[in-house]
């Protein structure tokens, strides 16, 4: 009897503390969500909606991951969705001039970087905010975007092969998106870079101290969100088969950067994970996806995700604070 | 004794506040420094120009006799340089064993060079335990711990490298009597150990005196007093602070 008692405590507790977790709170929410919308409309669990699903969760997913390392070290980056729209433009006017395709995603993506690294290095040499340096690369890179597209749309290029890999093939978006997840978690729990990150933000006095490549890190995940909001773009543009010089934008960004606060990453700097921005993705893409399936009116729609947004960030600053950490 | 470090005419300002006005000492092996003085005097930065993460505006810093040029904390490390810093350099948010290791992370081998948390938990652990410091677990966060404890695994991360130059800012300052005295006893081991050049600033004159092998006072910035720690006392100390202290006053 006092064994089954302690067993029973034991596993309360467990329950508890992973109950704390916030990628666990937010997949419990997420299960909810699912089971709704299946009971609902009884065709949200099925193969044609699973992939839909997959499509609004990818793109978030993989900008979060650059965006979660910037906050960790008490970075922002507003314009990686610009960078995501200026991305396939890139690689249509490199190929225009008669370099393969391959190579052009290839010298499109360098260009992604290229613009990471200058934000890194008027935000750490200028000692500007990056929430300010961004904000003005997110109309600079806008403008940009429109001259080389002269506003208009156009259609992507490339054979099969290649297009399928890159977006056309039924769950290749998502598949990109989970490996990138898998690769980015390794690169913050079991590196140097991910834990000087992590030490960065927590406290960069310390870091300093111990002797840690502040600007290098910093400026390298810059380089490393722009990159990833380019490739986010061409793999949507591979995927749509058309690109847009109005795609992505801010609303994408946003969608980042929910994703990785839902999942329990700290905007103070200091905490977060990798697979909490997945979570946190895959919650905001059930709620798009369902209501959209629901056939909400698109106004009452953004007014539910904002709602949704505003109430799981503010519930996992308070699970943070329950779980002992204080205001983090 | 040889000469492990020394430092001439060192100059240091920050904006106009000018910290530190053409200060020398040098320490040798085996020798423990006490340094002394009022709070902003500048003794803090004076250990910083040493360990690389100040550069002096003046002067110039020997190791083993020849000039060095510290361009960073890594670069004074690679001469053997290890510090306790008065903030204890500690990331709250992180592991005991994750501080421990911080900039020097043990790895796997092969090319993905992924951190071997196994191996660095097991000899925080050691290290922690040869000094006689209980934690539940080295998977602790740091910003869990007391401020002794803190202290504690901020002198244990310095001492478990091979330091060659030890220099410690206050590292007795959140020490209840049991912590501070495991620490004391630590450093004098080091200390006996004959190889190890020592340098630690501290509040208490008593237990510097006890402790040091030589102690210098500094006050506003320079060096005011220098003696073997067996040839002053506590009260010539203290009278050599309160004069100053009049003096300003008058001045
Ligand atoms: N990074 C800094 N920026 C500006 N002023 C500083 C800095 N570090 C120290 N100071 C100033 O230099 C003086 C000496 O400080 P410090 O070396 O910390 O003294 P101590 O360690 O003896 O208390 C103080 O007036 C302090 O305010
Ligand atoms: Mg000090």
């Amino acid at each position: 009897m006092v064994a089954e008692g302690a067993a029973r405590s034991s596993f309360a507790r467990r329950a508890h503390s992973f109950l704390l977790r916030p990628e666990a709170s937010v997949i419990v929410v997420s299960v909810a969500l699912v089971a709704y919308f299946e009971l609902a409309n009884r065709n949200f669990i099925t193969n044609a909606n699973l992939q839909t699903l997959s499509q609004f969760v990818a793109a978030p997913v993989i900008i979060a991951c650059g965006e979660i390392m910037l906050l960790i070290c008490r970075e922002i980056d507003l314009s990686v969705g610009q960078v995501f729209a200026l991305a396939p433009f890139l690689m249509e006017n490199v190929n225009d001039i008669g370099v393969p395709e391959p190579l052009a995603i290839v010298a499109a993506l360098l260009v992604c970087a290229l613009i990471g690294l200058v934000i890194g290095l008027i935000t750490i040499k200028l000692s500007i905010p990056s929430f300010i340096t961004t904000l003005g690369m997110l109309f600079l890179i806008t403008g940009l975007t429109l001259t080389i597209s002269r506003g208009y749309p156009a259609n992507t290029s490339g054979g099969p092969l290649l297009t399928g890999i890159m977006g056309t093939w039924a769950y290749s978006e998502i598949l990109w998106a989970l490996a990138i997840v898998a690769i980015m978690h390794v690169v913050l729990r079991h590196t140097r870079w991910g834990l000087h990150t992590i030490a960065i933000g927590g406290n960069i006095v310390a870091a300093a101290e111990a002797g840690i490549a502040i600007n290098r890190i910093k400026i390298g995940n810059f380089v490393l969100t722009s990159t990833l909001g380019g490739l986010t773009g061409l793999l949507e543009a591979f995927r749509v088969g058309s690109i847009d010089p109005l795609a992505g934008g801010s609303n994408i960004m946003f969608l980042g950067v929910a994703s990785g606060v839902i999942g329990g990453t700290a905007i103070a700097g200091g905490t977060g994970t990798i697979v909490g921005g997945l979570v946190g993705g895959i919650m905001l893409g059930v709620m798009q996806d369902g209501f959209t399936l629901q056939g909400i009116n698109a106004f009452t729609f953004d007014i539910i995700i904002g709602a949704a947004i505003l109430i799981a960030m503010a519930a996992n600053i308070h699970l943070a604070r329950l779980r002992g950490g204080g205001a983090r | 004794m040889t000469e492990a470090i020394r430092a001439e005419g060192l100059v240091k300002t920050f904006g106009n506040v000018v910290a530190l006005n053409g200060v020398s000492l040098s320490v040798a092996r085996g020798e423990m420094l006490g340094i002394l003085g009022d709070n902003g005097a500048g003794k803090s930065t004076l250990i910083k120009i040493l360990t690389g993460y100040h550069r002096p505006d003046a002067g110039q810093v020997y190791v083993d006799g020849k000039p060095v040029n510290f361009a960073s904390v890594d670069d004074a490390r690679a001469h053997g340089i290890e510090c306790v810093y008065q903030d204890l350099a500690l990331v709250n948010g992180l592991s005991i064993y994750h501080n421990m290791f911080l900039k020097r992370e043990l790895l796997w081998g092969g090319p993905l060079k992924l951190l071997n948390h196994r191996e660095m938990r097991r000899r925080a652990a050691a290290a922690l335990a040869e000094i006689g410091i209980a934690v539940a677990s080295v998977d602790l966060e740091v910003g869990a711990l007391s401020g002794g404890q803190r202290q504690a695994i901020a002198v244990a991360r310095a001492v478990s490298t091979n330091a060659r130059i030890l220099l410690l800012d206050e590292p007795l300052a959140a020490m209840g009597a049991r912590e501070a005295r495991l620490i004391i006893d630590l450093v004098e081991r080091l200390k006996s150990r004959g190889d190890i050049a020592i340098a630690m600033i501290a509040h208490n004159y008593a237990q510097t005196l006890e402790i040091c092998d030589r102690v210098i006072l500094v006050q506003h910035g320079e060096i005011t007093f220098e003696s073997p720690a067996g040839a002053t006392s506590a009260e010539e100390l203290l009278e050599i602070v309160r004069r100053e202290y009049r003096a300003a006053r008058a001045g």
